[in-house]
């Protein structure tokens, strides 16, 4: 049977917390200087840090590495051995995603387990989560999650989902998964006033959310534009620099590379931007996209063409990372706009 | 009134075709913000906008427009880059117009941000103060105590060179040391260096949008992109991140204008400049040379001489 909305004490959510790391890898924004944050393994409750809205680096990052040993190699005497780095061994809790970045994670499992293959790394890192979502109170005004089908309370991809009510955590249980947790000795019973005042931020919270950005029919306007002098303009000012693509929750190219040394080695992956140079560069020294026009408008097309064809979603969560931190002041919002207007 | 007389040279320099475009700033969409700005038509000049949120070093741009006759607005360090990036040949200087500006020095919008507690919604200068409102709020504060660390370390505001001036020079006043970060790293123990250092850059996400935002920084292929030799590894390992952050400021020796364009780009907010700096300083003292000031003087590193300072070489 499922448990209805528990509550959580501020004061118990250390307990609570070590509970859960008793038996789970904990995950949860750390704070890595001030004002900056990144999903990371927790050691000690007091690291978990959710004052930042949108850590910098996305939580994918739990789940796709930035930088990711696929498998180690040694020759010891005449023997090979090769060591699988596939499987994590202990299950594991993703704490106080926002919505955004967990509908994110819904759009890379189309592509780490679609049709064609299957991603062993990512799936059971995936298989392996428990994911914890926190609801946005408070959407920045570069939020615009709720004009890509997301929205500040958002519950969809959550196991268990907590609002923040001041002093204590409004606890839902969304899945079976989730309901694993509704057990915790640390949770009390919520109360009508409890669900009363997460109603009243909730409706605050989605007014405030941007859903003015409309995005229908976006894929078919791209499709008229390949050729358009619009991608001159629109890399004009680009740096070239990887801001946008590595902060972003959806973006998930890779590139593999083997650390060797003599007798022994390990194949990793990396992150790679489609922005940067390397990127399409072919070992001829030919480069299909030589030119900022070509790159920002593969950034553009995959997000809003490409992946709408093959998965049948936008590939943009608006979540208003790459808004915040292009060192350009690029701004997606304002580049949609204009394709609209095409 | 400097951005009045930066659109009145604009618009006059495309009416007569002196130029095939400016590189400028505009508007920026956040608060806080300027964005760089192209424009062809002199129509589009009032686009242009002078304040204290004009961050980028533009001088990063040329090399993207290297075969057009460009004008280019130019702070006290950008025109230092200008004139490095001159001595290195990478255009040739009779295609560039440079408006300068004396500069106010910038300010560090991320220092503001954190210096208010809620979201700033809308934010504009009144004399030597920044306005900033946001739902419940409105706060005066005073622009000098927000500036990036690299404008308060900077001596040289004026522009070195420039066919214009958007305003009369300011009047450069010497370092102190309270605001001189390279003095306050030298000052720690070599212990206590290396775990700020190690601190910092473990931070790095191998973005390069430090390396992107530097004007100098324009090879073809990066030390760190290069895969035949590979001279480092692509992923997260703190050596690499430390190899990366060293050689990187290395291959600033004597072509730094310490404009700071690294570390204003740099999304995780990893302190960069204070090593520019101590290069910078080192390189000063050693051979009397300041990157882009003197448009016929070799950087040391580029030029031999007889008599060359070597008691450093141990």
């Amino acid at each position: 049977m499922k448990s209805g909305p528990a509550k959580l004490e501020k004061k118990d959510f250390r307990p609570f917390l070590q509970d859960i790391m008793g038996k789970y890898d904990l995950f949860a924004p750390v704070r890595m200087a001030e004002g900056v944050s990144a999903y990371r393994k927790i050691d000690d409750p007091d690291e978990v840090d959710l004052s930042n809205l949108n850590p910098q680096k996305p939580v994918k990052e739990v789940f796709f590495s930035q930088s990711e040993v696929m498998f180690r190699y040694e020759k010891i005497e005449d023997r090979n051995r090769v060591t699988s780095t596939e499987e994590v061994e202990r299950e594991r809790v993703v704490l106080g995603a926002r919505p955004c970045d967990i509908q994110a994670i819904s759009l890379l499992d189309q592509v780490f387990s679609g049709k064609e293959y299957t991603d062993v790394y990512y799936l059971h890192k995936r298989q392996m989560t428990t994911m914890i979502g926190l609801a946005c109170n408070d959407p920045l005004t570069t939020c615009f999650c709720s004009s890509v089908e997301g929205g500040p309370f958002v519950r969809e991809g959550s196991d268990i989902f907590l609002v923040d009510l001041g002093e204590s955590y409004l606890v839902e249980f969304l899945t079976e998964k989730g309901e694993a947790f509704s057990r915790n000795p640390f949770l009390k019973e919520a109360d009508k006033n409890d669900l009363t005042l997460t109603r009243e931020i909730e409706e605050k919270a989605s007014r405030k959310a941007d859903a003015s950005l409309s995005l229908d029919g976006i894929d078919k306007r791209l499709d008229e534009m390949v050729e358009s002098p619009f991608w001159d303009r629109l890399q004009e000012k680009c740096l070239g620099c990887r801001v946008c693509t590595y902060l972003c929750p959806t973006c998930h190219c890779f590139d593999i590379a083997d650390e060797a040394l003599t007798n022994k080695g390990q194949r990793v992956r990396n992150w790679d931007s489609c922005l940067s140079t390397l990127y399409s560069l072919e070992t001829s020294g030919h480069n299909p996209r030589p030119t900022g026009r070509e790159r920002t408008r593969q950034r553009l097309m995959h997000k809003f063409n490409y992946f709408p064809k093959n998965v049948g979603k936008i590939a943009c969560v608006g979540c208003g990372r790459c808004i915040i931190h292009c060192p350009a002041n690029s701004d997606i919002r304002q580049t949609l706009k204009e394709i609209n207007a095409k | 009134m400097i951005q009045q007389r930066i659109r009145e040279k604009a618009k006059e320099l495309l009416s007569k075709k002196e130029v095939d475009l400016i590189i400028g700033f505009g508007e920026g969409t956040l608060p806080l913000r300027a964005t760089p700005l192209f424009i062809r038509n002199p129509e589009e000049a009032d686009r242009l906008v002078w304040n204290s949120f004009c961050e980028n070093n533009l001088a990063t741009y040329l090399h993207k427009f290297s075969r057009f006759k460009v004008g280019l607005i130019v702070k006290g360090c950008d025109s230092r880059s200008v004139l490095a990036l001159s001595l290195e040949k990478r255009f040739q200087p009779d295609r560039l117009f440079l408006i300068g500006v004396p500069c106010q020095r910038m300010v560090d919008r991320r220092r503001v941000k954190k210096a208010v507690h809620g979201e700033i919604l809308h934010a504009h200068e009144e004399g030597d103060k920044i306005i900033v409102r946001g739902d419940g709020f409105e706060l005066a504060l005073d622009r000098n105590e927000f500036l990036y660390p690299s404008c308060q370390a900077c001596v040289h505001r004026n522009p070195a060179k420039a066919d214009v001036l958007a305003a009369d020079p300011v009047e450069e006043v010497p370092l102190t040391e309270a605001h001189f970060d390279a003095k306050k790293f030298e000052k720690m123990s070599p212990e206590e260096r290396w775990a700020f250092f190690e601190k910092e850059s473990s931070r790095c996400i191998r973005c390069y949008a430090c390396r992107e935002a530097c004007p100098m920084c324009y090879c073809s292929e990066c030390f760190v992109d290069s895969s035949n030799p590979k001279w480092i590894e692509k992923g997260l390992a703190p050596p690499d991140l430390e190899f990366y952050h060293i050689v990187r400021a290395y291959h600033q020796t004597g072509r730094c204008s310490g404009c700071g364009a690294c570390e204003r780009a740099c999304p995780m907010e990893i302190r960069l400049t204070y090593l520019t700096q101590k290069l910078n300083d080192d390189v000063k003292d050693l051979f009397e040379f300041e990157a882009g000031m003197n448009p016929d003087h070799l950087p040391p590193l580029s030029a031999y001489a007889i008599d060359d300072r070597q008691e450093f070489i141990k």
